[in-house]
């Protein structure tokens, strides 16, 4: 039997991998193994939020939309803020699985899974809104082009419709994105698995056996896959803001808000991740597989969005003053001074002020830091949403009409069923499929060479 | 080389494990060398120096995707305006079949169908038009690479020869 030669430890951008493509399989798969006491209380923190949310939405079906605090003329309230959030949580994942595949950043690997998973329960999660919004669920389909009994078809020159098909395609493709890069890892997985847990890898991996020809169409189609979700989870938030910038209420219509909108996407979905991987990384002991280094590329990323926001929140307030116009100049003067100066201000400071710390890398490496401002950022980017949607509605065009929001424990019990469902569909995911990508860790390790060197 | 099947549906042949992949790329070019061109690769990863020692064409999944992109986008603007014009109702001073909005739709259904068409193809490709019945070892997922040759028991004695000068690190025959 020929001498196994361990591969030399390999650099990517000066981060140094020594592990082995064995030690790679081994070490995910142990994060498989029984739940902790901490994993089980984290679950049943979960459900019992997401069951508050339960409840509180059959009280809805029961009795309207009347128990939400929707008044004259605030008809969008918490649940279209939440329903925002959450499709902005998604776009970090697509943005750190598909546009830095494409760039080839080697830093992706070790987190792009847990990013993938964020993603799709986010937007599932997201998708839950629009449908508790409408007030009677059980016609949520009008939404959909179908031949009704009066032949009417939907108004395909509405943002609304626009958004059904953004958030649907997006889910549908983040969906099959996460599958689809799963199925090897499940593979791998099922190959160490015993007992009935194999029985279930068998079925999920459908026969992947990693031949050559099998990698052959799955490498093309990973490509395709990523160029594909590329343009689309640029568009999706861009869909998302035009909801809000095709009306003509001040502070909506803005040109702005596209770019604005999937910066601040990317900045939320990043903040996410920190707050989720911080903590797990050290619950499935893979410390040593996401590091320093990925915790510095992701605070990058974080500046950088943040920067942007920081820029787009000056234009608003820059454009609101240099157009001249009453209504949108009343509007940024109450965002700042007016009733919600404490929803305004909490934007500002979470959002462009905290994440200019991380131009120091001793922040963006410190663990402790990095979560503070991952929480930072959640609750920043909820009031964003909030300040964007309810303080502009609360004083329109008609000063007399103007009132203000407060939210009832209807807002509340379903924000935290939201995050209840989200935090369930996760932890259940980090327990029964590989949270970081096993295959593509592969990749970047050589394979050790009887001669030697580097291919 | 034409595919050797019995009856069970197992492909008789001689498997071989490899640790060093330049090993496993010699063993696939001397085996092609040979004239031996009907081979199983199997490893945890995609790795180019197998791909270049197998010569494959490129994937004909780009095609389906392509094919399935423009469908999704033909379907987005055909619908958008063939609903438009079946009951024609004026929004905001627009066009009865007004293309700017529609561009949403058209991209969206875009992207849809090309990621469908593409995960499919790969269903079709790999797994429903793949090999059926050659072996398989677990070690092929986690650290080692595998290459299978199909061959009748005159010609298994000189492949598991050739495996092993390569550097194969276990090979063994498997019956049908």
């Amino acid at each position: 039997m020929a001498a196994v030669v361990p591969p030399h430890p390999v650099a990517h951008d000066g981060h140094v991998i020594t592990q082995t493509h064995a030690d790679v399989t081994r070490d995910v798969v142990r994060t498989l193994s029984p739940p902790t006491r901490g994993y089980v209380l984290l679950l049943l923190g979960a459900v019992s939020l997401f069951l508050i949310g339960i409840l509180t939405f059959l009280v809805l079906v029961k009795d309207g939309l009347g128990h939400a605090g929707y008044q004259p003329p605030i008809f969008w309230s918490v649940y279209i803020t939440t329903f925002v959030f959450w499709v902005g949580i998604g776009h970090a994942g697509t943005l750190i699985s598909a546009i830095l595949f494409l760039f080839r950043s080697p830093w992706r690997t070790a987190v792009y899974r847990s990013t993938e998973v964020m993603t799709v329960f986010a937007i599932m999660t997201a998708g839950l809104f629009p449908i508790i919004h409408i007030g009677r669920q059980w016609v949520f389909y009008w939404l959909l082009p179908y031949p009704n009994s009066r032949f009417l078809w939907p108004n395909f020159k509405s943002p609304l419709i626009w958004d059904v098909f953004a958030i649907g395609t997006y889910l549908t493709v983040s969906t099959t994105f996460l599958v689809f890069g799963l199925i090897p890892d499940v593979a791998a997985v099922r190959d160490k698995a015993q007992g009935w847990r194999k029985k279930i890898y068998q079925l999920v991996s459908v026969g992947w056996k990693g031949t050559d020809n099998q990698w052959r169409h799955y490498s093309r189609a990973y490509l395709y896959l990523a160029a594909l979700a590329t343009p689309l989870v640029l568009s999706v938030h861009s869909v998302v803001s035009w909801d809000f910038a095709a009306s003509i209420v001040p502070g909506w219509h803005g040109t702005i808000f596209a770019p604005y909108f999937v910066a601040g996407a990317i900045y939320s979905g990043i903040g996410m991740v920190l707050t989720l991987i911080i903590p797990l990384r050290r619950a499935l002991r893979v410390e040593h597989m996401i590091g320093d280094y990925h915790f510095d590329n992701l605070g990058k990323l974080t500046l950088l969005t943040g920067s942007i926001l920081f820029y787009a929140y000056g234009v608003e307030y820059f454009v609101a003053w240099y157009s001249g116009n009453i209504y949108e100049q009343t509007t940024f003067y109450r965002r700042a001074l007016g009733p919600y100066w404490w929803a305004g201000w909490t934007m500002i400071i979470c959002n462009a002020f905290v994440s200019q710390l991380l131009w120091f890398r001793k922040v963006r490496t410190n663990l402790t830091s990095l979560f503070i401002i991952s929480i930072f950022i959640n609750i920043g980017m909820w009031f964003e949403r909030f300040v964007i949607i309810v303080s502009s509605l609360s004083n329109d065009y008609i000063p007399w009409a103007w009132d203000q929001l407060n939210p009832t424990w209807a807002d509340w019990g379903i924000l935290a069923g939201s995050f209840g469902w989200f935090g369930m569909w996760f932890l259940l995911f980090a327990k029964n499929f590989p949270i970081v990508a096993i295959q593509e860790i592969k990749e970047m390790i050589p394979m050790p060479r009887k001669r030697g060197g580097h291919h | 080389m034409a595919l050797v099947k019995k009856k069970s549906g197992r492909v008789p042949g001689v498997l071989g494990a490899f640790v060093h992949v330049d090993a496993a790329a010699d063993a696939i070019r001397a085996l092609r060398a040979r004239g031996i061109r009907d081979l199983v690769v199997y490893s945890a990863a995609p790795n180019h120096e197998i791909e270049e020692a197998l010569e494959h064409r490129v994937s004909p999944v780009r095609l389906v995707t392509l094919i399935g992109g423009l469908t999704g986008c033909a379907a987005g603007f055909g619908m958008t305006l063939w609903m438009s014009h079946d009951w024609p109702t004026l929004v905001g001073g627009k066009p009865i079949g007004s293309i700017p909005p529609y561009v949403v739709i058209g991209f969206e259904l875009t992207i849809l169908l090309g990621a469908l068409s593409t995960v499919a193809a790969v269903a079709l490709f790999s797994i429903l038009m793949g090999r059926r019945g050659v072996p398989y070892d677990p070690q092929f997922s986690d650290d080692k690479i595998g290459v299978f040759v199909p061959a009748t028991q005159d010609l298994a004695k000189q492949v598991e020869q050739m495996l092993r000068n390569a550097g194969a690190v276990e090979v063994r025959h498997e019956g049908a």
